[in-house]
């Protein structure tokens, strides 16, 4: 792993935060957001914000911006940017220094820009607000900085609308405003997480092309520590408003001080595929050319067509995991769906303990439900919010039959299995954090005895450490159980500590297919290896603190 | 487009977006208002000092005098016992009007909300029935009908469905789509059961809300058509017929309009702050930001 | 695009032909001789075989049907009861004064309650806020023939500002017809504005809490123009289709307004035709007024793709 190990301390502070407090001054008690945190980044510098949800860093970069929402006040320290502090400043004087000195992008680049204006108005925009030159000469930079953030065919999309871009063009549009007015700070907030991953790799060599370019500070703010170990000079660790530690990158990853942060990086899950499990010979669900074309049809005119899932086709056995890979639209969601029969496969076959379910009809597929059960992304929307734990838990059960006090008696149990208190039954879905439904929601399918679960991104919207946890529940269920697990995900590093076999998806098409080990290790195909080499900090083994290349050379094959 | 916005007095789920400032003791006000003027029109009959209907020539359009505190109309009639008299039909007719159009409603808008093909049907008949101004509709069948009280609530009525009509449907299609209901689906919960049990229960804050709203559309229409000449045979008093028939004598006795329309607006506004109240209290992204 | 104006214009026809029915239904439908609703209970026999004759009522239904919608498609709305004139001209005499105030009404409005609601969205909570949010309401509740009555109390009768009633064609010189219709479209504003103002507030409320709002403050962009350029722009769709679907309270409105200040418009028409039972006119005026909603919404439809790039031709 090649960290970055330039030497700052010879170059001029661009930010300093000193004691830095945020607190809600209306809320009883005045809880702080922020407690008294020192950063400080320096000309060409790279300072990484890392931190799970709920950690401060966002208030932190809004704080900086003279942006944070009206219930947040600063309520101690100060800001100083090159040496001025900014938190004096009137609103008038904060505005000419936004986008001028300091500038920012953030992390949803689909809502980021204007969708009614052109995107070229929207960079000219930020010159007609700080400089005085003429509309030809506005228009001849907003292009020349286009061209630097390698936008093809500029003229065009300088007319275009936002939505007539993809995402990580969006994001280009928005590097490029943030950084026509050449800055001395660039606050990045999770630019990338909502990328697909070499969506990813290209907008981060790219913050890293022109910030050597420019010599511009960044502050980059995210979660992810593959991120991290590809972008960071220093690392500062943030966990409830403060900042845990701080130190250069190489350092940080190999000898963590704290205690946190050890427990964060243990929990990143590694590339290296765990070791295979010994196959099955009970088959449980039999895919075979499994076809979805949505569209098509239309009274007036012929709709154009989607071809979302084609000749799809695997066998699971029991009690094993199948890993369904791929980026955004890749359609690893549809045939989830299609298995679950939430949508109707156009044509194939869906083989479920013998029985083809792809044709059946809803009255006629009930019997077969129970044995096939689902996990969502969202925790928060995936319990009804209206009931409680434990009818959510017995729904499933008392639809085949088992009386309520034998279901209920059957949830305090699984309670207990999925790390709950038996007082959770009687409790509602928003008393409990995003990684307790998720177990809740696990808890609910495996109610049922399932054979097959289907985990569509069911660790996607939880932290890494409690990413950990649930995979860990699965699969320790997995064993209890013997459930077969149809596991979909964008994130190659889950997929490769939980999948036995793996299929990665293009556009519709089945890749690659194979143990996990085979296609993780050694991708036969180019669109895999793509994948592979955009995964952030691939070359480094988190868990252990050492290079994989370390870890290879310790213990041998 | 189908985007639902209409008169506050008739209101749509797009006013869920909008949160009433926090008055504070607004509702409280609101609520106390309604309950004097409930209370005073339930026990009409037996505390006004007049029979509204008794006509007394001796004492035509005179102002406050002993024993009519709020003068006569051109009949001798006592104003106040008219226009307490005239709150109960006034308020029966709105709160017909409201059960009825909510119960339709909801049937309807859960089938639109369900049945793909019923949807399609549904849905442009209440397009066109939207495309029908509800005053003139409900003028044409008061006229067809003739001015009895069923066929004002039904003049009223059947103007407000189709909001309700789409309120339900988009809750229901929107309910549809999340995870929960997909996980009831994997659990072998039948549609019957899914309908009645997720998705019904996600309409009732919303239909409570639409049913203030409706109500208080539907006595000011009830009067509007009293006005025009289209509502309640006028021998039976109600806010509307009062007013109505105090516009030929307005310049001499404006009092015959202004009191009766008092009332009236003093009680709607009562019922929307309460509504706005209501909505605020059960939309559940507030709820879960108190959470 | 022009297919795009093309199948938006398609999509009316059946709306348009299921008003027609609901319409021809109106009538037929009704339990007992239609004609003899029409006519009231004292009517002569004599009489009766007029209405029968004149509304064609001796026909089966669907003959009627179709005769009734190719009279339509021609534009004949029919011939009235009372006068004997075709419905069509008696429209067409009584059309300006209603379409010259309903358009002083929707400019007075939309100038007032956008910068209301924006204002109010803007300062969120603030006083200007209350005070915008209490009118809007009061503006739900007092009925509109009460606001037309108390206007001309206070401005006509006490402050002598407005004549009380009447109306003079805006042919006869500008000022006349504002003295004559201020006070009638000011009344309809009243509603109207309670209605958009409350819309404007709601969705700009919405847009302000979007990402690139918090990206136009950013560049450091002041709030007027982030209100303005970034925001309004973007909570112009759901403002115009309230415009739209306002239209339908707007008719009622005007149907009210006219009575109160006796103005000689298509609402006075119709108060009358009830009275006298006119029922061709009563059923030209409900097809007409859906048509004009339909069409006016079809307009503001057509509109959105100027202020939304996304909504595609």
């Amino acid at each position: 792993m090649l960290f970055k190990s330039r030497n700052f301390d010879n170059a001029d502070i661009a930010l300093q935060a000193e004691s830095l407090t945020v607190a809600l001054p209306d809320t009883p008690g005045q809880p702080q957001v922020l407690k008294g945190i020192d950063v400080t980044i320096r000309q060409g510098e790279t300072v990484c914000l890392v931190g799970e949800s709920g950690s401060g860093k966002s208030v932190t970069s809004l704080a900086i911006m003279g942006l944070l929402p009206e219930a947040l006040k600063v309520a101690n320290g100060k800001i100083n940017l090159q040496g001025q502090n900014l938190l004096p400043l009137t609103q008038a004087q904060m505005r000419e220094l936004r986008a001028a000195r300091v500038a920012m992008i953030f992390q949803e680049p689909m809502t980021a820009l204007n969708p009614v204006l052109r995107v070229g108005d929207q960079i000219m925009e930020v010159m007609e607000l700080h400089t005085r030159l003429g509309q030809s000469e506005r228009r001849k930079r907003a292009k020349a900085i286009m061209e630097q953030v390698h936008l093809p065919d500029v003229d065009r999309i300088f007319r275009s609308y936002p939505h007539q871009l993809s995402g990580g063009q969006r994001q280009r549009i928005m590097i490029a405003m943030a950084l026509v007015l050449e800055p001395v700070l660039l606050i990045a907030d999770e630019p990338t997480t909502a990328l697909d991953v070499t969506t990813q790799k290209q907008i981060l060599s790219l913050i890293d092309e022109l910030q050597q370019k420019h010599g511009t500070a960044v502050l980059f703010i995210t979660h992810d520590m593959g991120v991290v170990a590809e972008i960071a000079d220093t690392v500062y660790v943030m966990k409830h408003g403060e900042i845990v530690e701080h130190a250069p990158v190489e350092q940080l990853l190999r000898h963590p001080r704290e205690e946190y942060t050890h427990k964060l990086l243990s929990a990143v899950p590694s590339l290296s595929p765990r070791d295979p499990r010994p196959a099955g010979s009970e088959v449980v669900l039999s895919v075979e050319r499994l076809n979805k074309i949505y569209g098509g049809g239309g009274i007036l005119r012929k709709l154009p067509q989607a071809h979302a899932a084609k000749d799809v086709t695997f066998t699971l056995t029991r009690g094993r995991t199948l890993g369904i890979v791929g980026e955004s639209g890749s359609g690893k969601s549809t045939v989830a769906r299609c298995i679950m029969r939430l949508i109707d496969p156009s044509s194939g076959r869906i083989m479920l303990d013998g029985s083809d379910i792809a044709s059946l009809s809803r009255g006629a597929l009930r019997p077969h439900r129970k044995k096939l059960q689902v996990v969502f992304q969202d925790p928060m929307r995936s319990l009804n919010p209206r009931w409680t734990i434990a009818q959510s838990l017995i729904e499933g059960p008392l639809n085949y039959g088992t009386s309520r006090r034998d279901a209920l008696a059957e949830a305090k149990r699984l309670m207990g299995v999925v790390g709950l208190p038996e007082d959770s039954l009687n409790r509602y879905p928003h008393q409990f954090s995003g990684g307790q439904r998720q177990r809740i929601a696990i808890a609910r399918a495996v109610m049922m005895r399932p054979d097959v679960l289907v985990a569509d991104e069911a660790v996607s919207a939880l932290d890494v450490s409690v990413q950990a946890q649930v995979l860990a529940l699965l699969d320790q269920l997995q064993q209890e159980f013997g459930i077969a697990i149809v596991f979909i995900t964008h994130d190659l590093r889950v997929a490769a500590q939980i999948c036995d076999d793996v299929i990665v998806m293009q556009r519709g098409e089945v890749v690659e297919h194979g143990p996990a080990g085979e296609v993780l290790g050694a991708p036969a195909h180019a669109y895999t290896r793509a994948l592979i080499d955009a995964a952030p900090g691939r070359d480094w083994d988190f868990q252990n603190f050492r290079s994989m290349s370390e870890t290879e050379n310790a213990q041998p094959a | 487009m189908a985007q639902d916005t209409q008169p506050a007095s008739a209101m749509q789920p797009l006013l869920r977006l909008i949160r009433l400032p926090n008055f504070g003791i607004a509702p409280k006000i609101a609520a106390l208002v309604l309950l004097v003027i409930v209370v005073l029109t339930l026990l009409a009959p037996w505390i006004v000092p007049h029979d509204p209907l008794a006509m007394d020539p001796l004492v035509r359009l005179k102002g406050p005098m002993e024993g009519h505190p709020l003068g006569t109309d051109n009949f001798g009639r006592d104003i106040l016992s008219r226009v307490l008299i005239g709150g109960r039909l006034s308020l029966a007719i709105g709160i017909a009007t409201a059960i009825v159009a909510v119960a339709l409603g909801l049937v309807i808008g859960m089938v639109a909300g369900f049945f793909r093909t019923a949807d399609a049907i549904i849905m442009r008949m209440m397009d066109a029935l939207m495309a029908i101004p509800s005053i003139l509709l409900a003028i044409a069948l008061v006229a067809l009908n003739g001015p009895s009280v069923g066929s004002v609530i039904a003049a009223i009525t059947i103007p407000e469905i189709p909001r309700v009509v789409r309120l339900v449907r988009a809750v229901v299609l929107a309910a549809r789509e999340e995870p929960y209901v997909e996980a009831a689906i994997a659990l072998g919960s039948s549609m019957p059961k899914i309908l009645i049990r997720h998705l019904v229960p996600n309409t009732l804050a919303p239909l409570i809300v639409q049913g203030t709203y409706i109500l208080a559309s539907a006595i000011l229409t009830e009067a509007i058509l009293s006005f025009l000449g289209a509502g309640v045979s006028t021998e039976t008093p109600t806010w509307g017929n009062i007013m109505a028939e105090g516009r030929m004598f307005f310049r001499i006795k404006p009092e015959l309009i202004l009191y009766p329309g008092l009332m009236l607006s003093l009680c709607i506004l009562a019922i929307n702050l309460l509504g706005d109240a209501a909505r605020d209290m059960l939309d559940p992204r507030l709820k879960k930001r108190a959470g | 695009m022009l297919g795009y104006i093309l199948r938006r214009i398609l999509a009316v026809i059946p709306v348009m032909l299921l008003v027609a029915v609901f319409v021809f239904a109106l009538l037929r439908l009704t339990p007992g001789d239609p004609a003899a609703i029409i006519a009231g209970d004292m009517a002569t026999p004599a009489q009766l075989e007029r209405i029968r004759e004149a509304m064609g009522l001796n026909q089966p239904l669907h003959i009627q049907f179709i005769t009734w919608v190719g009279q339509l498609l021609r534009g004949d709305l029919g011939t009235s009861l009372i006068s004997n004139t075709p419905v069509s001209s008696m429209i067409a005499a009584r059309f300006g004064p209603t379409l010259s105030i309903a358009l002083l009404t929707i400019l007075m409005s939309v100038c007032l309650a956008v910068p209301m609601g924006v204002i109010a969205a803007w300062k969120h909570r603030s006083a200007a806020d209350y005070a915008v949010m209490s009118f809007s309401v009061l503006g739900f509740s007092v009925p509109v023939f009460v606001i037309g009555y108390v206007f001309i109390l206070i401005f006509s009768l006490k402050l002598g500002w407005f004549p009380v009633q009447g109306y003079t064609p805006i042919s006869s010189g500008l000022g006349p017809f504002l003295l004559n219709a201020f006070l009638p479209a000011l009344t309809l504003t009243t509603i109207y504005v309670a209605l958009i103002a409350r819309m404007t507030r709601a969705n700009m409320l919405e847009v302000l809490g979007e990402d690139y709002i918090r990206t136009a403050r950013a560049k450091g962009a002041p709030e007027r123009r982030v209100l303005f350029r970034h925001a309004l722009k973007n909570a112009a769709v759901p403002i115009l289709t309230v415009i739209g679907t306002g239209f339908a309270l707007l008719i009622g409105g005007v149907v009210v307004t006219e009575t109160v200040f006796n103005i000689p418009g298509i609402g006075r028409l119709t108060v009358d035709a009830i009275l006298a039972r006119d029922y061709p006119v009563i059923q030209a005026m409900i097809l007409l007024t859906s048509f004009l909603y339909v069409l006016v919404n079809l307009v503001i439809d057509l509109s959105y793709s100027f202020f939304d790039p996304r909504i595609r031709y």
